[in-house]
């Protein structure tokens, strides 16, 4: 115990410092490894494989690219499925930001039964599972009331080319679902509105500024950086959620004796890529701008 | 008395009644109140719309399932549906299987992610924003791209389909979102101010007794936020469930994903009457029973959950 307590005290401060800030998050660094790096490794070298798996082991036959080819040429579902996913979420988070941002609007003038009205919006959040959300889809209840069988509408998706029919009709069978995955963005939005500095305001107003124009001017250039991050949540919790369709196809194909797991593995990447191609899309669409004059 | 009236009047200038409909500098106003109310009333509906469909139907009785007039008012109180989804779902034997399922790695999780939010917050040390960087990216990284190998092998050591396959990786901060929980405590852990642990570690307190006797009760808002949302997204998890537990543990979301499956199995389509077959009531039913533990907890405890984004620090500072 003395010998140990010497040897601290000879050590530099910030080596021990060191050494025990790696002592807290070593076990996160091994996890990492673990169920992290090692299996993404392992699923990139199954995508190039065919991979069959018998009582002894795990049989690799190295195919190079062909799982991916087979992927994006061969089969008919997987580039519809991944497109299909892809124009959804383009659709749906604009759609999620500018809902969370009026409603978190609305919810920070004080008023009474401000409170419930929180309570309302975030309540999807906790009750958001895929079968629950099966199951409310299959008896139509998550289309906005009136609305998808309105015989205009009909029309107005009859008009449209086929490969954008769809997605519209995604739209209005599932809207009130799309509303529910902003929970959370309406509490980002809301406590940003709140950190603004209500001086600001004033001031604008002094020199006759509208509130609309305080609006355009001071709220949302504000909140610039919180909408690249509610977009970039938005975008994972979409993609992550087990009713996506792509996900669905993956997880099928991977019990598929025929094609199995170094197929389905290939299919992940590339669904991965599509998913970083979106953020970095949104990524340059709401965080790259010209530089602020006032700077 | 008309005197009196005629005063009142005139002191009633064009900016009161201005103000009493516009808003001045003490309120907002009686229209802007009113249109406010009514449109959070009317988006409040459309929202909650989902849910209320659910519960009107759950409750409704064949007769009315079919009666074009009975929209959202049945005509009798029909429980009926809720015993037969409460026999589909075996409630109470999947009910104790998802919470054991579900709080168990919430549990572990936010102990191991606050002691890698801490360690991020309070040590400085060398490849801190590449641990950062590769947090985020955990974020990122769909499952599809990780579980097969994870699956193989809790297969070759004989645990798939055991707790262990959701424990492990909780236990080793990889859990479900286990990157906001290290953001929530590593935000809360910054605010937190320094000077008692400073203090205590003069007194000769070793870091491992910093942290449990001063920095945890500190944090526990931050506990408590953290072990809610991960028992929601536990319980609301499926896809990796499924997997890794797969038939072995079954819980509420997964026996509602097969719950006609299920249901014909206890009440075969031949042998019932056309009436008791399987029926939207009936599903509604059995949907409102999986959702409804949720939103018992959501009630109970609303305000942890409306709180926590404001303390996650998500918000981009």
């Amino acid at each position: 115990m003395n010998l140990k307590k010497l040897r601290r005290n000879e050590m530099k401060a910030s080596l021990r410092e060191a050494l025990t800030g790696y002592g807290f998050v070593i076990i996160w660094v091994i996890g990492f490894l673990a169920f992290m790096l090692y299996p993404l490794i392992q699923t990139f070298i199954f995508s190039l494989n065919s991979v069959t798996v018998t009582l002894s082991g795990i049989n690799l036959e190295y195919l190079k690219w062909a799982n991916y080819t087979k992927a994006l040429f061969a089969d008919p579902n997987f580039v519809e499925v991944l497109i299909t996913y892809a124009v959804q979420t383009i659709l749906s988070v604009p759609i999620i930001i500018i809902f969370s941002l009026i409603i978190a609007l609305l919810l920070n003038v004080k008023f009474k039964l401000r409170g419930l009205f929180r309570t309302i919006f975030f309540l999807p959040v906790v009750i958001t599972s895929g079968p629950v959300i099966v199951e409310l889809t299959q008896q139509g209840a998550t289309s906005a009331p009136g609305v998808a069988n309105s015989t205009t509408i009909a029309a107005f998706i009859s008009s449209l080319p086929p490969s954008l029919r769809g997605s519209f009709q995604f739209l209005l069978s599932s809207f009130i679902l799309i509303l529910w995955f902003s929970g959370v963005q309406i509490l980002i939005y809301l406590s940003s509105l709140q950190k603004i500095d209500k001086s600001i305001y004033e001031a604008a107003a002094i020199d006759g500024a509208s509130a609309w124009e305080s609006f355009w001017k001071i709220t949302l250039p504000s909140l610039s950086t919180t909408t690249l991050v509610i977009a970039v949540y938005t975008i994972i919790t979409l993609s992550q959620f087990s009713e996506n369709a792509v996900i669905k196809y993956i997880g099928n194909q991977t019990y598929n004796p025929q094609s199995g797991i170094g197929y389905a593995s290939a299919m992940s990447f590339l669904y991965f890529i599509v998913l970083i191609l979106l953020l970095v899309i949104v990524y340059f669409i709401l965080g790259f701008r010209p530089k602020n004059r006032y700077d | 008395m008309q005197n009196r009236l005629q005063v009142f009047f005139k002191n009633i200038q064009l900016a009161d009644i201005k103000g009493f409909f516009f808003g001045n500098r003490s309120g907002y106003g009686l229209v802007f109140t009113t249109i406010l109310y009514l449109l959070l009333l009317a988006i409040g509906f459309v929202y909650l719309y989902p849910l209320m469909f659910m519960f009107v139907t759950s409750l409704k009785s064949p007769s009315d399932l079919l009666n074009a007039m009975v929209q959202w008012i049945p005509t009798q109180l029909y429980l009926e549906n809720y015993v037969r989804a409460f026999h589909v779902l075996d409630y109470p034997k999947t009910l104790v299987s998802s919470i054991f399922v579900s709080v168990v790695p919430s549990l572990i999780q936010a102990v191991i992610c606050s002691l890698v939010g801490y360690g991020l917050a309070r040590y400085k040390f060398w490849g801190k924003s590449i641990l950062f960087g590769l947090i985020l990216a955990t974020f990122i990284v769909p499952a599809q791209n990780t579980f097969i190998p994870q699956m193989l092998v809790y297969k070759r050591y004989g645990i798939l389909g055991n707790i262990l396959c959701m424990l492990l990786p909780a236990l080793s901060g990889q859990g479900v979102r286990s990157a906001v929980f290290i953001l929530i405590f590593y935000q809360t852990y910054l605010s937190l101010p320094k000077v008692l642990e400073e203090a205590a570690r003069l007194d000769g307190a070793s870091d491992w007794k910093i942290f449990m006797s001063i920095a945890v009760p500190g944090a526990l808002p931050a506990y408590i936020v953290s072990v809610i949302f991960s028992i929601v997204w536990y319980w609301n998890e499926t896809f990796l469930t499924l997997i890794f537990l797969g038939g072995k543990i079954q819980t509420l979301p997964l026996q509602l994903s097969q719950f006609v499956w299920a249901y014909e199995n206890i009440y075969p389509a031949g042998m019932e009457n056309i009436f008791d077959r399987m029926n939207e009531a009936i599903k509604m039913s059995g949907t409102f029973l999986v959702i409804l533990p949720l939103l018992v907890m959501y009630f109970l405890l609303q305000r942890w959950f409306v709180e926590s984004v404001e303390r996650s620090g998500i918000t981009g500072e």
